[in-house]
């Protein structure tokens, strides 16, 4: 029978990650460490990245010179990869930050002080949520022209009402804890209260959500440039460049399957590093 | 009749089950409603002059100037602009596509077939692999089978659908050149359908880590519910313990559906753009590079509706799956 052996496992405590765990958080924070230093120092480490060759045109990896070869305009694809970091990260990293702000100033106020505010605020996210990103880029961009930071700023708009739900229910939660009773008792301003007392206790939950949110931002920034929404046309970004890459699909495979490659990798390890934060901040709240 | 008493009336209407469900219908047409102003408003944000927008390629003469004038209503206030917009729109009339030269309704319509198969040929393929995947693992909660597809659905959500469409353009398209690779196929549902096998998969793929994940989360708690221990004390088969535990993990599920479908429509765009495939996505990037202002207004609006009458959807499931809710009647 394994109805009772189930069973026990179920109200056995949940094992701890252990020595496992951290391993897994070295790794993914070692990969997100070494893809936001190219992301910043890419333009000094790849300045040719952009340089043209077209008598040169197209060569498969591993020609000499250029270890992933070359795009139809002779551009060395792994230059590419190196200076398409910067776009491809720097509007991510913006938009979880972006949004995080957004998310802990007008969640912990609706949190804090409901009524008519949190209500009005409440129907905007319902409504922000509800649209589809791709759908609201493609238009917005059409109508307002598509530059870098105009689709970044979209983006933060559309990325905080789930932040904002996000901190205002934990807000709630902590709001009715017996410290912040006796905060009120001692005549603290509810500002004080809101960011000094209650917002430190929230914060691994926002940290978490930022880092979940810049692996969505990865995704969703690479797909609208992908789409030509964002970056010009020619630019290093790996959504475009994956994009100009795949009519080469037979001559050089790695100037589409590299960025591609990319993409997954650092979204996949925002996305494991921020489980592995959110499961470690959940064994210290049970364990209390 | 004083105050107080018809509040707890109106309150005690407003928790049970059809005063819910009417409240929930009144928030989505208002939700409709702004977003149909906003759609309608934006073309007078656009860059450039709006009539010379409406006319597109259309020779721009005096005659030509003043029927647009008069379609649009341009002399009269905003207000009844929007409202000879909405009038037209609801009868089914969006307009004149100056892109495609056809009514923007019946545009519309040649195009729905492909990207509704895709979507709806993605979700099943999503929803075969993903809930059986998610009830494994949380039956083995934390153990090495749960790790595994758990680390799958983390690949899964991190791969944009465009690269898994890249991904399997170039496995399929060199090495395994069983399925066709671009393209909508012919005229009969059977080729349409084989060459919608690849782009759905595609789509599956991100549309499944995120079921699987909802499944499996849903699935952890019920099994750890008294109802489990209890059925399975009572020696009910593995099989039919899951099943139960399964249904009543159908609510949370069902209440992702509207991420689950917002997901489905940047997808299909992506995996459209990606294999070439002329559908409905294909046609919304045609309209806006073009400035198609009437084609852009009704796509976005047929967005916006389908998301709602899925909302209504999702509230009346619930009182399928839960007889709770049918049976909810005001404590007072």
């Amino acid at each position: 029978m394994t109805a009772p052996r189930t069973t026990a496992i179920a109200l056995r405590p949940a094992p701890r990650a252990g020595r496992g765990g951290s391993v897994g958080l070295a790794v993914t924070g070692g990969i997100l460490a070494i893809a936001l230093v190219l992301a910043a120092f890419g333009p000094m480490l790849a300045p040719n990245a952009l340089v043209q060759d077209i008598l040169f045109g197209v060569t498969p990896p591993g020609t000499p010179g250029h270890p992933l070869g070359t795009d139809e305009l002779g551009r060395d694809v792994l230059a590419l990869l190196i200076a398409g970091s910067g776009s491809a990260l720097a509007g991510p990293v913006v938009i979880a930050l972006g949004s995080m702000l957004l998310g802990i100033i007008f969640g912990t106020i609706t949190g804090y002080v409901q009524g008519w505010l949190d209500f009005t605020i409440g129907r905007v996210t319902d409504l922000l949520l509800a649209l589809p990103v791709v759908v609201v880029a493609i238009v917005v961009a059409g109508v307002f022209g598509s530059g870098y930071w105009v689709t970044v700023a979209m983006l933060i708009v559309l990325f905080a009402p789930s932040d904002i739900r996000l901190v205002r229910s934990a807000v709630i939660e902590q709001s009715a804890r017996p410290y912040i009773e006796s905060a009120r008792m001692l005549h603290l301003g509810p500002f004080r209260i809101m960011f000094r007392h209650i917002l430190p206790n929230v914060s691994p939950i926002i940290i978490t959500n930022a880092l979940v949110n810049f692996a969505i931002a990865i995704v969703a920034l690479s797909s609208l440039s992908f789409l030509g929404v964002g970056v010009s046309p020619g630019s290093a970004d790996w959504g475009r460049q994956l994009d100009d890459g795949r009519a080469l699909l037979v001559s050089n495979p790695a100037a589409s399957i590299a960025p591609a490659l990319a993409i997954v990798v650092v979204a996949c390890a925002a996305n494991l590093l921020g489980d592995a934060i959110a499961a470690r901040a959940e064994r210290k709240g049970t364990a209390e | 009749m004083t105050g107080a008493p018809r509040r707890a009336l109106l309150a005690g209407w407003a928790s049970s089950f059809w005063g819910m469900l009417t409240l929930r219908l009144l928030g989505v047409v208002a939700i409709v409603f702004v977003l149909s102003v906003l759609i309608f408003g934006m073309m007078h944000l656009i860059p450039g002059d709006l009539v010379r927008n409406l006319l597109g390629l259309r020779p721009a003469n005096a005659e030509t100037i003043a029927a647009i004038r008069e379609q649009y209503r341009l002399d009269d206030p905003f207000w009844v602009q929007y409202a000879t917009w909405l009038g037209n729109a609801l009868t089914g009339d969006f307009g004149t596509s100056i892109r495609y030269q056809l009514p923007v309704a019946d545009a519309i319509a040649q195009r729905i077939p492909l990207t509704g198969t895709l979507a709806v040929l993605a979700m099943v393929f999503a929803a075969i692999t993903a809930i059986p995947l998610g009830v494994v693992a949380a039956k083995f909660h934390q153990r090495p089978v749960d790790r595994a597809v758990t680390g799958f659905s983390v690949l899964g959500l991190s791969a944009p659908a465009f690269v898994v469409s890249l991904l399997l353009l170039y496995v399929f398209a060199y090495y395994l050149p069983i399925f066709p690779v671009y393209g909508g196929g012919g005229g009969d549902l059977l080729s349409q359908l084989y060459y919608l096998v690849l782009p759905s998969t595609a789509l599956a793929v991100g549309l499944g880590a995120i079921l699987m994940r909802l499944t499996r989360a849903a699935m952890i708690e019920s099994l750890a519910s008294d109802y489990i221990t209890f059925a399975r004390s009572r020696g009910l088969g593995e099989g039919r313990v899951m099943l139960l535990a399964l249904r009543n993990s159908a609510i949370p599920i069902v209440t992702a559906a509207g991420l689950v479908f917002t997901y489905v429509i940047g997808g299909t765009i992506l995996v459209e753009a990606a294999f070439a495939l002329p559908g409905l996505g294909l046609m919304l990037q045609d309209a806006v590079l073009f400035k198609d202002i009437a084609l852009v207004q009704a796509l976005v609006l047929l967005v916006a509706a389908v998301i709602a009458l899925l909302t209504v959807a999702v509230d009346f499931t619930y009182a399928v799956l839960d007889p709770r809710v049918r049976t909810r009647r005001s404590a007072a």
